[in-house]
């Protein structure tokens, strides 16, 4: 259970998939204008990364790594398919994509008017796809800490969407140079943000 | 692309073919005007060399990927047509993470996931999207390209930037000579952390539009 957390608290604060790996960026500058918009997108990236991480773990673990597809007999025992991460991987999340969005569809339809187009676009958001790379990388050793970690992730990506929506919400009354308004104080601001959340490295629980 | 090749040099560089390879560089550029495919820009620029590697990479899988669906544009069918667009830079991908698994693994171990992330790079699926889908094999050849010189030029002036005051190097070879060291010179740490790329970034767009007003953000 402790480990647990500890994944999740990490993946959060100190390996924040916007301040430390810069993934998910094109979406986080596009869709951070306001505040509502941005919560909408932070919502859909938790769930879908906290859906394609275990299921991309599944797949990783008994399909394409080495090895495993040793439980269909002794003689897969040394198939190796793992130069198929990427495709497999790609085909998963746009394929969960479409899923979560008719379930949600189905079930919610006022969180589907609210998520809206934001859904679709996930599919090709580089940190739903470095979530599932990222825990490729890490071999983690059971089920659990995929999930964690893809909720983790989707959280730290939530806090950073939100907390720049909110402060670009602010900035709009400044007296910002021209040359630098827009997309040039935004990089800038998320730098200083970045500063702000490497004071959580090296933090272990 | 043979057949092409073999037609008159006019043709083939006409001023509007020449536009589509030289904008992307200059007033679209995909990073700092466009705002596509900014991830990977800012986390491998610690070191020259492997944005050099990533950038020949992306002009690679861009140009093919580019080519291969302007063929296609016509048997796609639009409602599955990001599907097949993906499977395409997908393929393409793999074969680039192959080859430099092959000729460069230590670059390849350094660049780790950002080769599978040129998947997911806004700027293919953009362009793609925008360009291939409508236009002849060769422009969106030479659109593809384009843009991912664009890209590459940034990738690289921001590594550049980074290693020659984080490091003192520049490919791996010392630029800064020992005895300015001596003197009491330190190399900025700070500069191969994670932030200092976004604001690097942001100081390049503020010069990009300080030179170019057109281009100043107004609302």
């Amino acid at each position: 259970m402790q480990d647990l957390v500890n994944i999740f608290v990490k993946s959060i604060f100190i390996d924040n998939m916007v301040f430390a790996y810069f993934l998910g960026m094109c979406s986080y500058l596009a869709v951070s204008r306001t505040v509502n918009t941005s919560v909408g997108l932070g919502a859909a990236v938790i769930f879908v990364l906290g859906f394609t991480v275990p299921v991309n773990y599944l797949l990783e673990s008994f399909i394409l790594g080495r090895g495993a597809l040793s439980w269909l007999g002794p003689q897969f025992a040394t198939v190796d398919l793992s130069f198929l991460t990427f495709i497999m991987f790609i085909a998963i999340i746009a394929a969960m994509v479409q899923l979560v969005e008719m379930i949600i569809e189905k079930f919610s339809p006022t969180l589907y008017s609210s998520l809206g187009i934001f859904l679709p676009l996930i599919a090709v958001n580089c940190a739903i796809l470095g979530g599932s790379l990222f825990m490729q990388e890490r071999n983690f050793g059971h089920i659990t800490e995929a999930v964690s970690f893809g909720l983790g992730s989707g959280v730290g990506f939530f806090l950073a969407i939100v907390g720049i929506a909110a402060i670009r919400e602010k900035i709009r009354y400044s007296n910002v140079p021209d040359p630098l308004r827009g997309l040039g104080i935004t990089y800038i601001i998320t730098g200083l943000m970045g500063i702000a959340f490497m004071s959580f490295m090296g933090i272990e629980l | 692309m043979s057949g092409n090749n073999s037609a008159p040099k006019e043709t083939l560089f006409s001023p509007k073919n020449r536009k589509l390879l030289s904008e992307p560089i200059g007033t679209s550029n995909p990073i700092t005007v466009q705002v596509l495919g900014v991830c990977s820009v800012l986390a491998v620029t610690v070191q020259l060399r492997a944005s050099l590697v990533l950038a020949i990479a992306v002009v690679a899988v861009m140009g093919l990927a580019n080519v291969i669906i302007s063929i296609l544009r016509h048997g796609i069918p639009p409602r599955i047509r990001i599907i097949v667009q993906l499977t395409v830079i997908a393929s393409l991908v793999i074969l680039v993470d192959q080859v430099l698994k092959a000729f460069v693994y230590d670059v390849s171990r350094q660049l780790s996931v950002f080769v599978g992330l040129i998947i997911t790079n806004c700027i293919i699926m953009g362009r793609l999207e925008a360009f291939a889908l409508q236009n002849k094999v060769w422009p969106s050849f030479l659109d593809g390209i384009g843009n991912a010189a664009g890209y590459g030029s940034i990738l690289l002036l921001l590594a550049a930037i980074r290693e020659f005051l984080g490091s003192g190097t520049l490919m791996g070879y010392q630029m800064i000579p020992n005895f300015v060291y001596d003197i009491g010179y330190v190399d900025n740490g700070f500069m191969i952390l994670p932030p200092m790329a976004l604001i690097t970034v942001g100081v390049i767009i503020w010069i990009h539009r300080h030179r170019d007003r057109g281009l100043v953000d107004v609302s």
